[in-house]
C-alpha cells in the first residue's frame, strides 16, 4: 500500500482516480483498518451490508467481523462502548446512521468522551471518530436532515470536522482517526454523490466532473484546523462548510461576484487566521450554513469576525442559515438556504 | 391527600378511573421499621451451578439470595469459596481500612478540608471482597462508592487523600470532585459522576479485550437506582449481543439519595432478574456476606474468562450512612432501618467468622482497627503538607487549560492569556503562592 501522496502522479493517472465522497470515505476507512490494527469500525448496518449509504461496503469481508461489525440500534451503547474501547487502546470509528440519531449518545459524548482526557489528567483518552451523515436536501424529513454541529462545537474537548469534497473527506477522515481526541465527523450526505449547488431544479453534476474528486490512492492526511480557499476574490468573504460551500460558490458565480470563499473543513479547532486574513482583505463577510439560525455556529463565526475585524468591516456581518423550524418534508426547498437567500444576502452586503 | 385516585366512573362512562401508583418506602422518619418482606434464606441453601450454565437454567438464583456466612458465623454450602485464613484476614483488613478511611475523610470534610465525601459504610464487602476475586489487571469501571477496590488493590492512601483535598499532590490536578479517582496503574477507570455511564464503557472495554484475544475481563459497579438509566440497558444489550467478558455488579443498597429502590422498579422484581430478559446470567447475593460476594464475583469471572459471557450480580445490602456529606438521611428515612437491617454488618460478620474458626480474636481486631486509624491519620497529615482544598496549594492555574485537547488550540491559548492577566490584576503575580 502506498503511504505517500501521489502529488507527482501523471495527469492520466489522476483522471483514473476520480471518485465520489462515499468511495473516498470507504478508502480512508479501508486504509486505516489496514495500517492500524487497533482501528475498529462499527455501527448500525455497517458490517455485512456495508452501511445504508455504502460507506463501509466490503470492509467487513476484507478486514474481518471483529474489526468491522454491526451494532444494536443503541447510540448510547455505541458511543459508550467506543469510550471503553478507547480506554483499552483501540481506535474506534463508530458510525451513527444519521446525525439526527446521535442524541441518545450525547451524554456519552459530552460528559464522557469529551472529558476523559481532562478528568483523568491524561490517564485515559477517547480517541474515537464518530462518523455521521448530516444535512438535508434529500427529502429526509425532520429526522434525516438535521445539522446539529453547533451542539458539538459548544462542547469543550470535542473536535468537529466537516468535509466538502471527496479529496478532503479522505484526507480529513484519516487525520481524525489518527487524532487522539474525540472527533465528530459530519458527512454532508447531499453531496455524497455530487457537488449539489442548491439549484435543485437543475441536474446535479456527478463528482467525476469536479476537480476535487481527484483523490490520490493510498494514505494522505489533511491537517485539522486548516480551512481551504475555494475561490479567491476581493468583493466579499463567504465562510461556509459542507454542502453550503458548493451552493455559495455556485451562487457567487451565477451573480458574477468575486468572492473569497473559505471552506472551513474543521469547526473546532477553527482556522481563525484564514478567516481574519480574508475578512480584513474584503471588508465584508457572509456566513452560510444549513443548520438552524439561533445559536448556530454562524453566531460564533459572526461574533469572532466582529471582535477581530470590526474596524475592517464595510458592512454588517450577515448569516444565511436554515430557518428555526424542524426540517419540513414537503417544503424542503423553501427551508433550504439556497440561491435566493444567499443571493439576497450578497446583494445586501455589497450594496453600500 | 389519599394516594388512591377516585375510582368513581365519570358520568356516561362505565370504565373505571385509572389510578397512578407512586411507590412509598417501608418507613419514613419516626416510623417503626419492619423488614418482614425481606426474605433471607438459610446460608448454604442456594445451589451453585457450573460456570457454563445457561442463564435460563439458573434463573431461580436471580430471585434467591446467595449466602455463605450463617448466623452461627460458619461458612456453609456450595458457594463457600474456601479461602485460607490469611486471605480472610487480608480481606477483613481491607474492609477495616475502608471504614477507618471513610471515618477520617468524612470528618475532614466536616472540618472544612474538602468540599465533599462519600462513605460506603455497610457496603465494604461489595467492593473489597468482589475485587479480590478478580485478577489485579482485570479492568474495573466503578461508580463513586467503590473506594474498597482501590484499597484492596493497594492504591496508596496518600494518593486518595491528595485527590480528596484537590491539592498540589493530586494526580488528577484538582479537576475532579473529591473521590472521583482514576488509576490506570491499578486498572481502575476514571470515575464520572454521571450515573451508569461507566456500564457500556465496561462492556466496550471487554469487547476490545475479546477482539484482541486478551485474557483480561472487565467489571463494573452501579447502584440499583442508576440501573434505571438507559446506559445500563445499553450495557446489558451490548454485553449479551457480543457475549462480552464483563461482570455487571449492581449494588442494591436500598437508597438512591432519598429515593428508595422502588423508584428503580424494586417493588416489582429483583435487580438480578433484569439479567434474565437479556439472556445474561443473574445472581442475587447477600451483599453483607463477604464470602458470598467473593464467591459470586469469582463465579462470574470464571464464566467471563472461559468465554461463557457476561453476568449480572445484584448485591443486596444497605447504605448505612447518607448518600454523601451533602445529604441528611434523617429527612427521608427511619434511623431504625440501619439498626434493624436483617443482613447485619459486613465487617462484623467476617470478623466473627474468623473468630469462630479460631483464626482471629477481639484483641487482634482492636489492634487492627487502631492500626488502620493511625495509618489513615498519619497519611492525612502527610497529605496535608500538599495542601487542603481552598488554601491555594493547588496545581498551577494554567493546568486548567491543559488536556482539554491533546494540544492547546488557539482559542484556549487566548483564554489562558486572559486568565493570566486576571491573576496578575488580582494578586500582582501569576503564581502568588509560589
Amino acid at each position: 500500500m502506498s503511504t505517500e501522496t501521489k502529488s507527482d502522479a501523471s495527469a492520466e493517472a489522476i483522471e483514473d482516480r476520480r471518485i465520489n465522497m462515499i468511495e473516498a470515505i470507504n478508502e480512508a476507512l479501508d486504509i486505516m483498518l489496514g495500517r492500524d490494527e487497533n482501528v475498529v469500525v462499527m455501527g448500525e448496518d455497517v458490517g455485512y451490508f456495508g452501511g445504508v449509504f455504502r460507506c463501509t461496503a466490503g470492509l467487513q469481508e476484507k478486514h474481518g467481523k471483529t474489526r468491522v461489525f454491526d451494532t444494536p440500534i443503541n447510540e448510547c451503547g455505541i458511543i459508550g462502548a467506543a469510550v471503553g474501547m478507547g480506554a483499552y487502546g483501540l481506535r474506534p470509528v463508530p458510525e451513527i446512521q444519521f446525525a439526527d440519531y446521535i442524541y441518545p449518545g450525547l451524554d456519552q459524548l459530552i460528559s464522557e468522551a469529551a472529558r476523559l482526557r481532562y478528568r483523568s489528567a491524561t490517564e485515559y483518552i477517547a480517541p474515537m471518530t464518530v462518523r455521521s451523515p448530516f444535512g438535508g436536501g434529500i427529502f429526509g424529513g425532520q429526522t434525516h436532515s438535521q445539522s446539529p454541529e453547533s451542539l458539538f462545537t459548544h462542547v469543550a474537548g470535542l473536535k468537529t470536522v466537516i468535509p466538502a469534497t471527496p479529496y478532503d473527506a479522505k484526507g480529513l477522515l484519516i487525520s481524525c482517526i489518527e487524532d487522539n481526541d474525540p472527533v465528530i465527523f459530519f458527512e454532508p450526505k447531499r453531496i455524497y454523490n455530487g457537488p449539489f449547488t442548491g439549484f435543485y431544479d437543475k441536474p446535479v453534476e456527478p463528482w467525476k466532473k469536479h476537480k476535487d474528486s481527484v483523490v490520490p490512492e493510498g494514505y494522505y492526511k489533511i491537517p485539522l484546523g486548516k480551512a481551504r480557499h475555494v475561490t479567491e476574490g476581493e468583493q466579499l468573504t463567504i465562510v461556509a462548510y459542507g454542502t453550503m460551500v458548493h451552493v455559495a460558490e455556485a451562487v457567487a458565480k451565477a451573480k458574477g461576484v468575486e468572492a473569497d470563499i473559505l471552506d472551513l473543513r474543521t469547526l473546532v479547532p477553527l482556522d481563525i487566521e484564514a478567516i481574519e486574513a480574508s475578512v480584513k482583505k474584503t471588508g465584508r463577510c457572509l456566513i452560510v450554513h444549513e443548520a438552524t439560525r439561533t445559536s448556530g455556529f454562524g453566531a460564533e463565526l459572526s461574533a469572532l469576525v466582529t471582535e477581530r475585524c470590526f474596524y475592517h468591516l464595510e458592512a454588517p456581518v450577515e448569516r444565511v442559515t436554515g430557518f428555526d423550524t424542524p426540517y419540513p418534508h414537503s417544503l424542503e426547498w423553501a427551508y433550504f438556504p439556497g440561491p435566493v437567500r444567499i443571493g439576497e444576502a450578497i446583494d445586501s452586503i455589497l450594496k453600500d | 391527600m389519599a394516594d388512591q385516585a377516585d375510582t368513581t366512573p365519570q358520568s356516561g362512562d362505565n370504565r373505571p378511573a385509572l389510578a397512578l401508583h407512586v411507590p412509598e418506602p417501608r418507613s419514613r422518619p419516626g416510623d417503626p421499621v419492619n423488614f418482614a418482606d425481606v426474605v433471607v434464606g438459610k446460608a448454604g441453601d442456594q445451589p451453585r451451578p457450573d460456570e457454563s450454565t445457561k442463564p435460563e437454567e439458573m434463573k431461580d438464583l436471580a430471585y434467591d439470595l446467595v449466602r455463605v456466612l450463617g448466623d452461627d458465623n460458619k461458612a456453609h454450602g456450595p458457594w463457600d469459596p474456601k479461602l485460607d485464613p490469611d486471605t480472610l484476614r487480608t480481606m477483613l483488613g481491607h474492609m477495616a481500612m475502608v471504614r477507618a478511611f471513610d471515618e477520617r475523610m468524612f470528618r475532614g470534610q466536616r472540618q472544612g478540608k474538602t468540599s465533599f465525601y462519600m462513605k460506603c459504610t455497610g457496603e465494604e464487602a461489595t467492593s473489597v471482597a468482589a475485587s479480590m476475586a478478580l485478577a489485579s489487571d482485570d479492568m474495573v469501571f466503578p461508580s463513586y462508592r467503590q473506594q474498597g477496590i482501590l484499597i484492596a488493590r493497594g492504591y496508596p492512601l496518600i494518593e486518595m487523600i491528595n485527590q480528596i483535598y484537590s491539592n498540589k499532590g493530586d494526580k488528577l490536578l484538582g479537576r475532579q470532585l473529591p473521590i472521583m479517582y482514576s488509576s490506570r496503574e491499578h486498572s481502575f477507570f476514571s470515575i464520572s459522576g454521571n450515573l451508569a455511564t461507566q456500564t457500556p464503557q465496561a462492556v466496550g472495554w471487554a469487547m476490545a479485550s475479546a477482539i484482541k484475544g486478551d485474557s483480561r475481563i472487565a467489571a463494573t459497579w452501579v447502584g440499583e437506582g442508576s440501573t434505571a438509566e438507559g446506559d445500563f440497558h445499553s450495557a446489558c444489550t451490548f454485553a449479551t449481543v457480543y457475549n462480552a467478558p464483563v461482570i455487571l455488579n449492581v449494588i442494591n443498597n436500598q437508597w438512591a439519595i432519598s429515593s428508595f429502590s422502588g423508584f428503580a422498579g424494586g417493588e416489582r422484581t429483583t435487580f438480578a432478574a433484569r439479567a434474565l430478559g437479556y439472556g445474561i446470567a443473574g445472581l442475587r447475593v447477600d451483599g453483607n456476606d463477604a464470602l458470598a460476594c467473593f464467591a459470586a464475583q469469582q463465579w462470574a469471572a470464571n464464566r467471563a474468562r472461559a468465554n461463557q459471557g457476561p453476568s449480572l450480580i445484584e448485591y443486596f445490602t444497605y447504605r448505612a450512612e447518607g448518600h454523601s456529606t451533602s445529604d441528611d438521611p434523617s429527612g427521608y428515612r427511619s434511623a431504625q432501618e440501619r439498626e434493624e437491617w436483617p443482613l447485619g454488618d459486613p465487617v462484623m460478620r467476617l470478623k466473627n467468622h474468623l473468630i469462630e474458626i479460631g483464626e482471629w480474636d477481639e484483641e487482634r481486631q482492636e489492634a487492627m482497627d487502631l492500626k488502620c486509624a493511625e495509618e489513615v491519620k498519619a497519611t492525612t497529615k502527610e497529605a496535608e503538607k500538599n495542601g487542603i482544598l481552598g488554601h491555594g496549594m493547588h496545581h498551577p492555574f494554567h493546568t486548567m487549560f491543559e488536556d482539554v485537547f491533546e494540544e492547546l488550540p488557539w482559542h484556549l491559548k487566548e483564554q489562558a492569556e486572559q486568565a493570566t492577566r486576571e491573576r496578575i490584576t488580582k494578586f500582582g503575580s501569576e503564581r502568588p503562592y509560589e
